[in-house]
């Protein structure tokens, strides 16, 4: 089953949410919707599910046109953020519904139901009401309640938002092989970019009125369609920094702490021009005085982050540069430093614009994107 | 926060009987009244001591007065059901076609929809005395005037207006996620109001429901203008103790402990659907 989205807007007596807006997702694909809260994300699921129209645009699943088939009619999923279980009817009823409109018998109900339960760690709580269920598991009855009737397109709206780090992370790593059984063609929105890499076959991120960057996780983490999109995807965050590319000794080089930093020869049209550097944290490393490249910096402070120690340092221009690198390798005492710039990671932006410039190409390289 | 010292929980205890004293003297006073006659009612000074006496109930019941200028019926009986019948008939109209107006002006925004509501209840704003006179030569001409048709319809000014805003508000409560989870699961627009809107709305078409009868049992001049006394409820029958031999107290008293029964029964069983926080743990909170 595909989704096909043509040119949707859609506004709010003034407030335009989307405009313009073109989407395909795949048979079996999940798309991740990434984006800051406001961008539309929900909105566009709602769309998708009719509860709502668009002002303008076609919606079409598996090549039928939706306009005008009510959301009953759709046969599709859908997880809400803020789980919108019904209040008066215990976990199992929640999770029937979708099979009560189906009209199937009882046992073969209870069977589905108690399968879905079980999936997802929830049978226990089956004859509970909502209020007495604790939020991970409103959470679960949620999502087995979208999973129940095996639709075929799933729509899940930030499904881990409302519970807590620990069940978020277990989900984030049952929630792929569930949503691979279910063989369905899933729309996941979130605001937590892990969460959009680990279960994104693509992901488009959503900002301003619609869609600025569709890609593979490795895509938009190495090649990000603006500085936003770069600022957005990474923990540290990508260094940043105002260069003017100039040319030395017939290479294009950008000057960090008065080195020259070379950069690749595609970038040549942007000599004098301002331009934003992005540097990963992860593109930089620590190195021994004297090593031909290395730029002299002053190390501010430090601190451990998951799997990597993050060094603040400051450039002789007193520019601050985040430098990570493993956790438990040896790293440079207080004082002064040298780091080197892995040249080809180095992403350039128009610093008018935003945009990013020459597209680079260059190896993905997956173990840099978690 | 239960950490009140004993002489706070004294005084709050003081205070709650002063209200309790305050608000339920009169009807106790009332109540010990019905089961006195004119003579011990009227002596001075008053006492609780009394031979308790059923006469009064008995007169009502048979509808039949006694007083000293002869014998007098009266149609209380007749005059409770009327009540019973224009007050429960009114309200279970008002709710069939408060309820559903209810739910669209809360969920289907359509033009003209808030200036249509305000309008029904601007009903409530006007002086019933006002619209009586038009009202009473229109009813006369429609023929509508003494009829128990004519009073239910009349009884919707009061009552329609009460259940729409009650209820839409309740309804406008509801997360439309819920609702739209439901549709999404594939339910029709019909059975989404009836197993959701409906049931979660619950508490508010309880408290609509029973607030609009006491203001449908309590009407007095719409009942009394527009009909005559086959058709009177107990708010205008009760006039009829008002007598040329003087006012028959214990039968007043009576005849008040029996028309304020129905509506403390009513509210004494409604109360179990008031609760609050049915939608509790329905969304995040």
């Amino acid at each position: 089953m595909t989704i096909e989205l043509k040119n949707i807007r859609k506004a709010f007596k003034t407030n335009t949410v989307i405009e313009d807006l073109s989407l395909s997702v795949a048979k079996g694909e999940t798309l991740v919707l990434f984006g800051p809260s406001g961008a539309g994300k929900t909105v566009l699921l709602r769309l998708i599910a009719g509860v709502i129209e668009p002002d303008a645009g076609e919606i079409r699943v598996n090549g039928q046109n939706m306009a005008g088939v009510e959301p009953e009619d759709r046969g599709i999923g859908m997880a809400f953020q803020n789980f919108a279980l019904f209040p008066h009817m215990d976990a199992f009823a929640n999770i029937a519904a979708p099979l009560t409109a189906r009209g199937q018998s009882k046992g073969a109900m209870t069977e589905t139901v108690e399968k879905v339960a079980r999936l997802l760690k929830i049978d226990h709580v089956l004859h509970h009401k909502p209020k007495e269920l604790s939020n991970g598991q409103k959470q679960r009855t949620a999502l087995a309640r979208a999973l129940s009737a095996q639709p075929s397109v799933l729509l899940l709206d930030d499904p881990l938002r409302n519970v807590d780090a620990k069940l978020r992370f277990e989900m984030r790593l049952e929630l792929p092989r569930l949503l691979k059984d279910q063989n369905a063609t899933v729309i996941y929105v979130t605001q937590d970019y892990k969460e959009a890499m680990a279960l994104g076959h693509r992901i488009a991120v959503m900002n301003g009125h619609g869609i600025q960057q569709v890609g593979t996780p490795a895509d938009i983490y190495h090649a990000p369609a603006n500085v936003d999109i770069a600022r957005l995807f990474g923990d540290p965050v990508i260094n940043l920094l105002d260069i003017v590319p100039e040319r030395r000794d017939g290479r294009v080089v950008a000057m960090i702490s008065d080195r020259a930093i070379p950069l690749a020869d595609d970038y040549a049209p942007q000599i004098g021009q301002p331009c934003i550097l992005g540097l990963r944290p992860e593109a930089l490393r620590f190195v021994a005085d004297g090593t031909p490249g290395a730029i002299p910096v002053e190390v501010e402070a430090e601190t451990p982050l998951n799997e990597k120690t993050v060094t603040l340092v400051l450039t002789l221009r007193g520019r601050e540069i985040m430098v990570s690198r493993p956790a438990g390798t040896p790293g440079p005492a207080s004082g002064q430093a040298h780091v080197a710039v892995d040249a080809g990671a180095a992403i350039l932006f128009d610093r008018a614009t935003g945009r990013r410039i020459a597209p680079v190409h260059k190896m993905m390289r997956q173990e840099d994107v978690a | 926060m239960e950490t009140h010292s004993p002489l706070e929980r004294l005084l709050r205890g003081i205070a709650l009987t002063l209200v309790c004293l305050f608000f339920m003297f009169p009807i106790v006073w009332i109540v010990l009244m019905s089961f006195q006659t004119n003579e011990t009612i009227l002596r001075v000074p008053p006492s609780v001591v009394f031979m308790p006496t059923l006469e009064n109930y008995t007169a009502l019941i048979t509808g039949r007065l006694e007083t000293a200028a002869g014998t007098l019926n009266i149609d209380f009986m007749g005059n409770l059901w009327n009540s019973l019948f224009l007050s429960t008939t009114s309200v279970a109209i008002g709710l069939l076609l408060g309820v559903p107006a209810a739910y669209a002006f809360a969920r289907l925004k359509f033009r003209g929809s808030e200036d249509i509501a305000f309008t029904l209840l601007s009903f409530r704003f006007a002086p019933p005395l006002l619209v009586l006179l038009p009202l009473t030569i229109y009813f006369q001409q429609l023929g509508l005037a003494n009829t128990y048709g004519g009073l239910i319809w009349v009884y919707q000014l009061i009552v329609l207006p009460l259940i729409l805003w009650i209820v839409r508000g309740y309804f406008e409560d509801i997360p439309a996620d819920i609702e739209y989870a439901y549709r999404i699961a594939g339910h029709d627009f019909w059975s989404t109001f009836r197993r959701i809107a409906l049931p979660l709305a619950g508490p508010g078409i309880a408290a609509a429901g029973l607030l609009s009868f006491i203001f449908a049992w309590n009407n007095f001049v719409f009942a009394l203008v527009l009909a005559s006394a086959d058709k009177q409820p107990v708010t205008v029958g009760a006039l009829a103790f008002v007598t040329a031999s003087g006012i028959q107290y214990g039968q007043v008293a009576a005849g008040i402990v029996l028309s304020i029964a129905p509506t403390f029964a009513l509210a004494l069983y409604a109360q179990r659907y008031l609760v609050e926080g049915l939608s509790l743990g329905a969304v995040k909170g």
